[in-house]
């Protein structure tokens, strides 16, 4: 199943005219998002016995490749994200990359609904795309205001809906308020047989997407849902260097308050950038989890060769 | 007592909350893409088993609890506290009525039950899945009847009242799972 899903794949890019490419795995930095933790290891070359991390995304990679003048790219490979582990979470698992040049938030969306709506037909009978935004969904699903944060609003939510030890663990930060919200509340109903795209999301959620010219309040980013798994994330990428710069800064310097490992910023990276990233969109998908709803199996391990657990 | 990290929960695992023992009945890690992790977890407070939903950073630690499970022999009862022995040690436990609740309707001398400790006080006491208890009294049955189709309330020696197909009499002793509370067989000497 595996193997018809990668040919598949490959057949919808070929169709399209996108070219594969294979980026390192293994390399100098890393994303510096304090969400992601990373696997470090060391280059055994004297003298200077190198760090090197195993990736969390491709991306930083394809944007230079990007930034070169490749042209829309696609890469099929793996990325590693330290202490995941859980239902859908293997800290080793596949991704689906891909970056598409001159092509808006909202084309690359209608392009993910057509490729996952090819790849499920064979398996899953989906009937329909809905395009909704992040605040939309929010109200409709809890009645709260997901851009302005009212603190006192989202405790009285979490106190009606048996979840209290929200206040204690999200306090003031708005943005810990919505992943704990959104995972709760809203996530598990997205997608009933259909393929849900939320976008929109708020701006403190923004990570490398770009921030909405009209509403500073929302950033050019975008989330796949079926049956309330998620599958991938996709952004209207961020081209700014001094713009991402800054992020990567303010992100370090996060790192650094809650006493995370401690990374470089991808000067590499940032030098493409300042060369110039010609405007695109860009997303992953999760592959194992698209095999997990395939095959209507409810754990990843069971769509893997070997687990961690015995890897 | 050793703390534990949410990326060690799992289920079965004794954990503290609110100063009240908790075992993990299921963890689940949530991780919104591009946010904050956390562990969403179903935990049975072992004192009144009452099962809660709780939630995590990930990463977090939270304090072991001192809990343990014995198999022990019963004893007897003095009135107030049930009476249990480590077969091993011969150590003797006491537990009072709210540990053992209603396994009492089943305790039968020199039967072995499962004792959960919490800093080595009972706190609830689990009576074996099948157990052998002498009918005490019961209506007499019609001659004759081979099969269930009914039955009558049987009460046994221990005060538990079970449903008994009607050819059982008095004096007869049966055997009962526990966990349903339902007749099983007769036991022949």
């Amino acid at each position: 199943m595996r193997a018809q899903l990668l040919a598949a794949i490959r057949a919808f890019f070929e169709a399209k005219r996108v070219m594969e490419v294979e980026t390192p795995l293994l390399c100098h930095a890393t994303g510096t998002d304090p969400q992601l933790d990373f696997f470090t290891t060391e280059f055994n070359l004297s003298p200077q016995r190198e760090k090197l991390f195993l990736q969390t995304s491709p991306e930083f990679a394809m944007k230079r490749l990007l930034a070169a003048g490749s042209g829309s790219i696609y890469q099929i490979c793996k990325a590693f994200r330290n202490g995941e582990l859980g239902r859908y979470h293997n800290p080793e698992f596949t991704i689906l990359e891909w970056y598409r040049e001159h092509f808006s938030l909202d084309d690359l969306m209608d392009e993910v609904a057509e490729l996952l709506l090819q790849l499920t037909q064979p398996y899953l009978q989906l009937s329909l795309v809905e395009k909704i935004s992040y605040q939309q969904v929010f109200k409709q699903k809890t009645g709260l205001d997901a851009l302005q944060f009212d603190q006192r609003a989202y405790q009285q939510f979490a106190e009606q809906n048996q979840f209290p030890d929200a206040i204690s663990i999200c306090q003031d930060d708005h943005a810990l308020w919505l992943d704990f919200i959104f995972s709760v509340s809203v996530q598990p109903a997205l997608g009933a047989d259909s393929i849900c795209l939320i976008y929109g999301y708020p701006a403190v959620q923004s990570s490398l997407a770009r921030i909405n010219s009209e509403n500073p309040l929302v950033s050019e980013r975008f989330e796949v849902f079926i049956n309330g798994v998620e599958l991938g994330n996709g952004f209207f990428e961020l081209a700014d260097a001094v713009e991402q710069e800054r992020r990567f800064d303010q992100e370090i310097e996060n790192r650094r308050l809650h006493g995370l490992p401690d990374v470089n910023k991808d000067t590499l990276f940032l030098s493409a950038l300042k060369a110039g990233l010609p405007d695109c969109s860009g997303v992953a998908i999760g592959l194992d989890r698209l095999l997990m709803l395939l095959a209507g199996i409810d754990s990843i391990e069971q769509v893997l060769s070997f687990s961690v657990r015995r890897a | 007592m050793a703390t534990y990290s949410t990326n060690e929960f799992k289920a079965g695992l004794k954990i503290m909350l609110d100063a009240d023992p908790y075992t993990i009945v299921e963890n689940e890690f949530v991780k919104p893409g591009k946010g904050q992790a956390f562990n969403r977890v179903k935990v049975r407070n072992l004192k009144n088993g009452r099962v809660i939903e709780r939630t995590f950073k990930s990463g977090e630690s939270v304090e072991g609890a001192d809990v343990v499970e014995i198999d022990m022999q019963y004893l007897y009862n003095d009135g107030e506290f049930w009476h249990f022995m480590e077969p091993n040690t011969f150590e003797q436990h006491q537990a009072d009525a709210a540990a053992v609740g209603d396994a009492n309707l089943w305790l039968k001398e020199q039967d072995t039950c499962t004792l959960t400790l919490w800093n080595d006080a009972p706190l609830s006491v689990s009576p074996p899945n099948f157990v052998e208890l002498t009918i005490t009294e019961t209506d007499p049955g019609l001659k004759g009847d081979t099969s269930g189709g009914g039955g009558k309330p049987a009460t046994l020696e221990t005060g538990a009242v079970v449903r008994v197909p009607l050819f059982v009499q008095i004096d007869e002793m049966i055997k009962v799972d526990t966990r349903t509370g339902e007749y099983v067989s007769r036991v022949k000497d």
